[in-house]
């Protein structure tokens, strides 16, 4: 079981050379061969979002992708959300003034997922952006700070 | 500043992804923990064989029982009843498994992959013994003499132990002779709140390992009560505690459940000695479920004696609490502030509760955010509704008439909570309820949902009140200092489980030495940074740490005056600090900067002085009282008659809490704590099959709130009754958000079906509010006639142990 094979992953524009397990899940290999932990493990099995990435500018749970799936895509994580050091992106942003977040473990897969949605519809209104925020949970903030700031960074997106 | 809506200084990290949370910490040459645990609820160990496991490539080791049985049994952190001592669990399963989930196998290998492989070949032959699940039958025989004698370590022995762990009471007046008064009605209600718990988004998780260079144990991914924890690894480990770092690192939410000692932190740090690598133990969902504390589980039965005017005389009760298959670290802790904080806001001159704590072959339980106070809340808060559905008077007037006046306070009730003296520090009960009843028009709001059902809808309005208590002693400490660069650090022993301690603390240092708050950095969490601390629990830090951290704040301020009153030849009543500044009064351009001061101060400066070395000073707060917020909630619901769905429209809280350090924080918390109690009120329940199997492992079946079954919760923050108890003048926000909430819907739903007392037990489940709605409504009011049976004890069928 433990025969690997080599992998090139593509996530947030930087490439990964790696080898994985045929078996090995997307969000384990981001995390422990990329390096990249931003993205967390809730559930593994598909319910709490926490670990929901862009593939191709689609949102998946990478704990049901194997990270073979992802070969040749594109991946972006949290970690690729922020132009850069100084700058958030506005989901980021919105997060922080409209408290988004408490203890933060459920957050990036909030934020790489409503990054994604608005970032294909830009339009998104309310009821609309709370059906495809009903797809992941957060147990600290009941919800309505996230609905307030994935409106208001849809509204900053828009500009 | 204190007061201000702060933007947290904990966000720019988390919002990046660059946390550090337990599966976060990775080690070369680590070995990952796999946990084989119990697949029946109940049976005989006949064999271990794990030898299959073992020759798979990579793994390590395997441990059962044998290889640990120099462990004693988990102790209790708080609450520790000597009757409690021979429930205790062991680290791994001792001859008998008593819960499905109970870990009987650890696995060691070079993979989580690979150890969740040799798990898989671990045998376990089981001999199946019979089941108990239900906590309302009478107690049975629990565990024999030789178990009991090992599991309470008191070098004596015991004899076998029923399934009833402890049962006491709680009391004060004479309930007795009140109710042979034979004056008044007596009213009866019967009570249930479903087996729940808090499943933070973070699941369970320890990465240890021994630095031989440093010659310590090093301990990432701890969390809630990290020194306590400390203290206890460092005794099993035959360490000194100060050869034991327990760092929290980030948190995934903790709600009670997290950062308790549990079998599989004792195993990683006993591993990492032994095994002498980086152990990793990461918790998986399902594990969680099974294996991490649940909580509530309680049965309450209870009989009121009451006026015509709705004055409730003498209250006698008793509940049957649902412990599960151990007794853990909080000891009697639920059952505890169960009994004490029943009477909530009111007076009730005669109460008397007997608690019984009884076993079942399910998973331990132990305390979850509002712990005693959501279950009591609600049981007490259903009598007190159908007290005045059956007086024919209002749910405001009952309410009203039984509030602990204002002119009282402080109110000392004469019992126990937590080991305090339950003593009411401030508050104004009436007060709050008027302010909500105005603000949000509950006139308005009943007419409304009275017109709606005319209509045809099945909708209802209804609330309930609560005291919450918060700030728990004894004591809590903080250290503030400012290098010679400017820069202010506030360390102490606080935890962070990720509810935003950082940032309240950098605001109340904020406050005094008036540097932004968002340059303060804020050290928590670890126990190599700090002497002492007691933990992130029963919503303390507010007042302990905050209080701290002030005290400290001021104590530096001090220290500064009195440096730059030498330098500048000045007086101390001359200065004052402003923008992280000390000026003269009236001289502006006579000034010293806090980093100015520090680089006085160091060493050969501060000698010169006499002072200390360092512009640093440390606080220290004690307290022997707890203090009490306290609230109202509301909500207004609609059934959907064909399927049973409860949809809740509005919620409504208000929460006086002395004093808003960061009125964002508490409303956060409020709405948190709701969806929380919405949860146990309307979706959550461990559910178990009679085989004790349990029927609630995955989100498929334990079912969290999403965004769409919350409202938006609509929040009174108000600060009438700031605690004279602490300098701040604060109270904790971080439990009332769900104290009320099971008890806000179930008044709600009642008023929907227009069935008085419809709702005796939650979860509200559809298939029940559907079966309601085809009932139909109830006339209602029915005032009884005073009873010729007053001096009868509650009804009961528990064997009661003295």
């Amino acid at each position: 079981m433990s025969q690997t094979i080599p992998l090139r992953l593509y996530v947030n524009g930087d490439r990964y050379d790696i080898a994985v397990e045929p078996r090995r899940t997307l969000a384990d290999a981001l995390r422990e061969d990329c390096g990249l932990t931003g993205t967390h493990l809730g559930c593994e099995h598909g319910v709490c979002g926490a670990c929901t990435v862009l593939v191709d500018g689609q949102p998946m749970r990478s704990c049901l992708m194997f990270a073979v799936q992802a070969e040749d895509a594109s991946v972006r994580t949290v970690e690729g959300l922020a132009p850069d050091d100084e700058t958030l992106h506005p989901i980021q942003q919105a997060f922080w003034e409209n408290h988004g977040l408490q203890c933060g473990f459920c957050t990036p897969g909030f934020l790489v997922l409503a990054a994604g949605y608005l970032e294909e519809h830009p339009d998104a209104n309310e009821e609309e952006m709370r059906e495809v925020l009903s797809s992941n949970l957060c147990r600290c903030t009941g919800y309505q700070n996230i609905v307030k700031a994935t409106m208001c960074a849809a509204e900053k997106m828009r500009r | 500043m204190i007061g201000a809506r702060s933007l947290r200084i904990e966000d720019p990290v988390l919002l990046r992804g660059a946390g550090r949370f337990a599966a976060d910490t990775i080690r070369a040459g680590e070995l990952h923990m796999r946990v084989v645990r119990a697949p029946i609820a109940h049976g005989r160990i006949v064999s271990i064989d794990t030898s299959q496991a073992l020759l798979l490539d990579g793994v390590v080791a395997a441990w059962s029982y044998e290889d640990i049985a120099e462990l004693p049994a988990i102790g209790f952190r708080l609450t520790p009843r000597e009757d409690l001592l021979p429930y205790r669990q062991p680290v791994l399963a001792r001859r008998v498994v008593r819960y499905v989930g109970e870990p009987v196998v650890v696995v060691f290998a070079t993979s989580a992959y690979i150890a969740e492989d040799a798990a898989e070949l671990v045998e376990i032959d089981l001999e199946p013994l019979p089941v108990r699940i239900d906590a309302d039958d009478d107690p049975v025989g629990w565990i024999d003499a030789e178990q009991a004698t090992w599991a309470a370590g008191l070098g004596r022995d015991l004899p076998e132990q029923d399934s009833e762990a402890t049962s006491f009471i709680e009391e004060y007046g004479d309930v007795d002779a009140a109710f042979a008064s034979g004056r008044g009605h007596i009213i009866e209600m019967d009570a249930r709140i479903g087996r729940h718990t808090g499943v933070p988004m973070e699941c369970r998780g320890l990465v240890a390992y021994f630095d031989s260079a440093d010659q310590q144990l090093i301990v990432d991914g701890a969390a809630k009560v990290p020194f306590w924890n400390r203290d206890a690894i460092a005794a099993i480990n035959g360490l000194t505690p100060a050869q034991v770092v327990v760092r929290e690192t980030h948190v995934g939410g903790g709600f009670g459940p997290r950062g308790e000692l549990y079998p599989e932190d004792i195993l990683v740090t006993i591993a990492a000695m032994r095994l002498r690598a980086p152990i990793k133990w990461i918790e998986d969902r399902q594990e969680h479920l099974m294996a991490t504390n649940h909580s509530r589980g309680q049965h309450h039965t209870m009989r009121a004696l009451v006026h015509d005017d709705g004055f409730i005389e003498a209250l006698d009760t008793s509940f049957i609490l649902d412990q599960g298959a151990y007794i853990r670290t909080h000891g009697a802790t639920v059952a505890s502030l169960t009994a004490s904080m029943l009477p909530g806001p009111y007076v009730i001159p005669h109460f008397r509760v007997r608690a019984h704590v009884r076993l079942t072959h399910k998973t331990p339980a132990g305390t979850y955010r509002s712990p005693g106070r959501y279950e009591g809340t609600f049981a007490r808060e259903r009598l007190v509704d159908k007290i005045a559905n059956q007086l024919g008077l209002t749910r405001t007037q009952v309410r009203r008439r039984n509030f602990i006046a204002v002119e009282d306070m402080p109110y000392e009730r004469p019992i126990e909570a937590m080991g305090t003296h339950l003593v009411h520090d401030s508050g104004d009960y009436a007060l709050l309820l008027d302010k909500m009843e105005a603000k949000y028009d509950f006139a308005g709001i009943e007419a409304e949902v009275a017109a709606r059902r005319g209509a045809g809808e099945i909708v209802g309005f209804g609330f309930g009140c609560f005291v919450e208590k918060s700030g728990i002693g004894p004591v809590e400490g903080a250290k503030v200092s400012v290098d010679a660069s400017g820069g202010v650090t506030l360390t102490c022993g606080a935890s962070s489980v990720g509810q935003g301690v950082d940032t309240v603390l950098a605001q109340v240092v904020s406050e005094t030495l008036g540097v932004p708050h968002d340059q303060i950095r804020v050290v928590r969490g670890r126990t190599d940074q700090f002497g002492y601390g007691r933990g992130a629990f029963a919503t303390r830090l507010a007042v302990m740490a905050g209080s701290a951290a002030m005290m400290a704040s001021e104590e530096l301020r001090d220290k500064a005056f009195r440096v730059a009153a030498h330098t500048m030849r000045v007086s101390v009543e001359e200065l004052r600090l402003v923008d992280g500044r000390v000026e003269v009064i009236g001289s502006p351009d006579d000034v010293l900067t806090l980093a100015q001061i520090a680089g006085i101060l160091e060493p050969v400066g501060a000698g010169e002085l006499k002072e200390s070395p360092g512009l640093s000073a440390e606080g220290w707060f004690r307290s022997d009282h707890m203090t009490y917020p306290y609230g109202v909630h509301a909500a207004v619901v609609r059934i959907d008659g064909g399927t049973g769905q409860l949809v809740i429209e509005r919620f409504i809280v208000g929460y006086d809490v002395g004093r808003a350090l960061n009125p964002m924080l508490v409303e956060g918390q409020i709405a948190g704590g709701v969806a929380q109690g919405i949860g146990g009120a309307v979706y959550e329940e461990f559910l178990y099959a009679e085989d004790g199997t349990p029927l609630c492992t995955t989100f498929m079946d334990y079912l969290i709130p999403t965004v769409l079954e919350i409202p938006d919760v609509e929040i009174l923050v108000t600060e009438d009754a700031p605690s004279p108890i602490n300098p701040l003048g604060v109270k904790g926000a971080g439990e009332g958000g769900t104290t009320a909430v099971a008890a806000a819907i179930a008044s709600a739903v009642d008023d929907a079906l227009q069935r008085p007392n419809a709702i005796s037990s939650v979860p509200v489940r559809p298939d029940l509010l559907r079966k309601l709605v085809i009932a139909g409504p109830l006339q209602t009011t029915r005032p009884s006639k005073p009873s010729k049976t007053a001096a009868r004890r509650p009804s009961t069928t528990n064997k009661e142990k003295s």
